[in-house]
C-alpha cells in the first residue's frame, strides 16, 4: 500500500453517485484495504465532470486525478457516460501536451457491486502516481511568477 | 474582372436588402486594414481587398443575429461561418456571404519588422511581392516571407460556403502535413520540457482576453466562464498557473469547434503561440472522430454526440 509507507500524495477522485461511489462504498463495507491518498468528490454522473474540473484540480496542486463512472450501457442516466468518455479521452490526450504527465490522469468505469475492482483500480492508480512522485505545477521552482499563489 | 470590382458589384446588388455589409477598409496608414461596416452605397468605394485584410470578420456575426447582414470572407473565415451555422448561433437566411478565394494574408509582426518604425507612405502588392514605401526609402519583400504562418499551411483557400464568389476558386496549394508541424515539435519534447515551454511562453500572458474577444466561436461574451465569480475558475492572481488555466479553458471550450482561423494568436499582444494549443486538440479530434470543424454545415460537433461503441477509444485496462 503506497499511501501507508511513503508520504501521502494528493489524488482527487470524481466518482459518479450511482455506480463508482457505490463501488467505493462496497469496497469499504467489505473492508478491502485501500491506499489513503484518494480524496473523493461525489458527482451526480460522470457526464457532470467538466474536463475543467480535472484541470482545476491539477492547478490547485493535485498529484493525480481519477474519474470513474458507470460502465458504458449501464449509466443511471442512460447516456451521461457516453458523452463523458469522449470528453475525457480528448482531455487525456491533451494534458500531456501541456506538460502534465499522462500517468497522472485516468478515467475508468466501476459499478456499485465491484468492490474488489474498485480496490484494484484505486491501488493501481495510486501506485502509478506514487511512481511519478509529487507534481511540480506551473510556476513552481523559480519559473514565471512563482510565489504569487 | 478584378476581385475588388467583383466584390463591389455583388454588394451593390445586395445592399438594399441588408442592414450592413462587413468588409475591410483602410486603417490609419497604408499598411493597416481595419474592419469596415458598409451601410450605404456611398460606403462601397471605401472597401478594400488585399493581403492586409487579416481579420476574421465572422466574429461579428453572432452579435448581429436578428439582422440581415452581408459579410466578406476568406476561405479560413468561411469555416467559422459553417461552424456557427452547425451550432445554430447564426441563421443562414440572415446572412449573405461574399466569398473571396485567398492567397494568404500578412503577419503584421513581419510587416512591422520590415518597416522598422518608419512612417509608411505607400504599400502595394503584386502576386508574389509586397512593396512598402517609407519615409526612408522603398522596401520590397517576397509575399511568402511576410505571410501569416497559418497561410503558409492553408488548406482551405477558397470559401466552403458563399452566395457570391469574387474571383476564381482554387484548391489548396500548401502541403497538408505542415499544419501539425509545430504540434509535433512539442510532442517531440519530454514532459518536463513541455512544462517549461508553456511556463516560458504563457508567463507573458497578461490575461487581456484578446484571444477570446477575437475568436469567432467564443460566443458567450459577457457570460464567459473566465469572468464568472461563481464558479470562480481562477482568481485575479498573476501567477502563471492562472494563465495556463485560462488558455486550457479556452482550448477546451473550443474542442471540436475550433476552425483554426488563427485569430487568437493574431490578436495576442504578447505574441504567444497559442494556436498550437487549439491545433493539438484539433489533431486529436481528427484522429479520434475523423472530424474537422467547420467544413460541413450538416455535421454535428463530435463532443455533442457519441457512439455506443467507440472503436477509436482505447480505455485503460483496469
Amino acid at each position: 500500500m503506497p499511501g501507508m509507507e511513503a508520504k501521502e500524495l494528493r489524488v482527487v477522485g470524481f466518482l459518479c453517485n450511482w455506480c463508482s461511489y457505490g463501488g467505493a462504498d462496497t469496497a469499504g463495507v467489505s473492508r478491502f484495504k485501500q491506499p489513503t491518498d484518494l480524496r473523493i468528490i461525489r458527482v451526480p454522473c460522470s457526464g457532470r465532470v467538466d474536463p475543467l474540473f480535472v484541470v482545476k484540480a491539477f492547478m490547485e496542486g493535485a498529484d493525480g486525478v481519477l474519474v470513474s463512472g458507470c460502465h458504458p450501457r449501464d449509466c443511471h442516466y442512460a447516456e451521461g457516460n457516453f458523452y463523458a468518455r469522449r470528453r475525457l479521452e480528448v482531455l487525456k490526450r491533451f494534458l500531456p501536451f501541456m506538460g502534465i504527465d499522462p500517468g497522472r490522469f485516468a478515467y475508468t468505469w466501476v459499478s456499485a457491486s465491484e468492490g474488489a475492482r474498485w480496490q484494484h483500480v484505486v491501488t493501481d492508480f495510486t501506485a502509478q502516481v506514487h511512481a511519478l512522485g509529487s507534481r511540480r505545477t506551473f510556476g513552481e521552482g523559480g519559473a514565471g511568477n512563482a510565489g504569487t499563489r | 474582372m478584378p476581385v475588388l470590382a467583383d466584390i463591389k458589384e455583388a454588394i451593390t446588388r445586395e445592399l438594399e436588402g441588408l442592414a450592413l455589409v462587413i468588409g475591410w477598409g483602410q486603417g490609419y496608414d497604408p499598411v493597416h486594414a481595419v474592419p469596415f461596416f458598409c451601410r450605404s452605397s456611398a460606403d462601397i468605394d471605401r472597401l478594400i481587398w488585399n493581403p492586409l485584410c487579416v481579420h476574421n470578420l465572422v466574429s461579428y456575426l453572432p452579435k448581429l443575429k436578428g439582422k440581415k447582414v452581408g459579410i466578406l470572407c476568406k476561405g479560413c473565415d468561411s469555416r467559422s461561418i459553417v461552424q456557427l451555422l452547425q451550432e445554430k448561433l447564426i441563421k443562414r437566411e440572415e446572412i449573405v456571404i461574399i466569398g473571396i478565394p485567398c492567397r494568404g494574408v500578412v503577419d503584421m509582426n513581419k510587416i512591422q519588422a520590415l518597416i522598422n518604425g518608419k512612417e509608411v507612405i505607400d504599400c502595394s502588392f503584386t502576386d508574389k511581392t509586397i512593396t512598402i514605401k517609407t519615409s526612408e526609402g522603398k522596401q520590397e519583400a517576397s509575399l511568402d516571407d511576410v505571410l501569416a504562418a497559418k497561410c503558409l499551411v492553408c488548406q482551405y483557400p477558397t470559401p466552403i460556403i458563399f452566395d457570391h464568389l469574387a474571383g476564381a476558386a482554387f484548391s489548396a496549394q500548401r502541403p497538408a502535413a505542415a499544419v501539425d508541424a509545430e504540434v509535433k515539435e512539442i510532442e517531440g519534447l519530454d514532459i518536463p520540457a513541455r512544462l517549461a515551454h508553456w511556463e516560458r511562453e504563457l508567463d507573458r500572458c497578461i490575461r487581456c482576453y484578446a484571444c477570446r474577444n477575437a475568436c469567432p466561436l467564443c460566443v458567450c461574451r459577457d457570460h464567459c466562464a473566465a469572468d464568472a465569480r461563481d464558479p470562480h475558475w481562477f482568481s485575479q492572481r498573476t501567477g502563471v498557473n492562472e494563465k495556463v488555466m485560462w488558455q486550457i479553458m479556452h482550448a477546451l471550450h473550443l474542442a471540436g469547434r475550433c476552425t483554426d482561423c488563427g485569430e487568437c494568436e493574431r490578436a495576442c499582444p504578447m505574441n504567444i503561440p497559442i494556436q498550437r494549443i487549439r491545433r493539438k486538440i484539433n489533431k486529436e479530434i481528427k484522429e479520434l472522430f475523423a472530424y474537422e470543424a467547420g467544413v460541413n454545415p450538416a455535421d454535428t460537433p463530435p463532443l455533442y454526440t457519441f457512439k455506443v461503441e467507440e472503436p477509436t477509444i482505447k480505455e485503460s485496462e483496469w
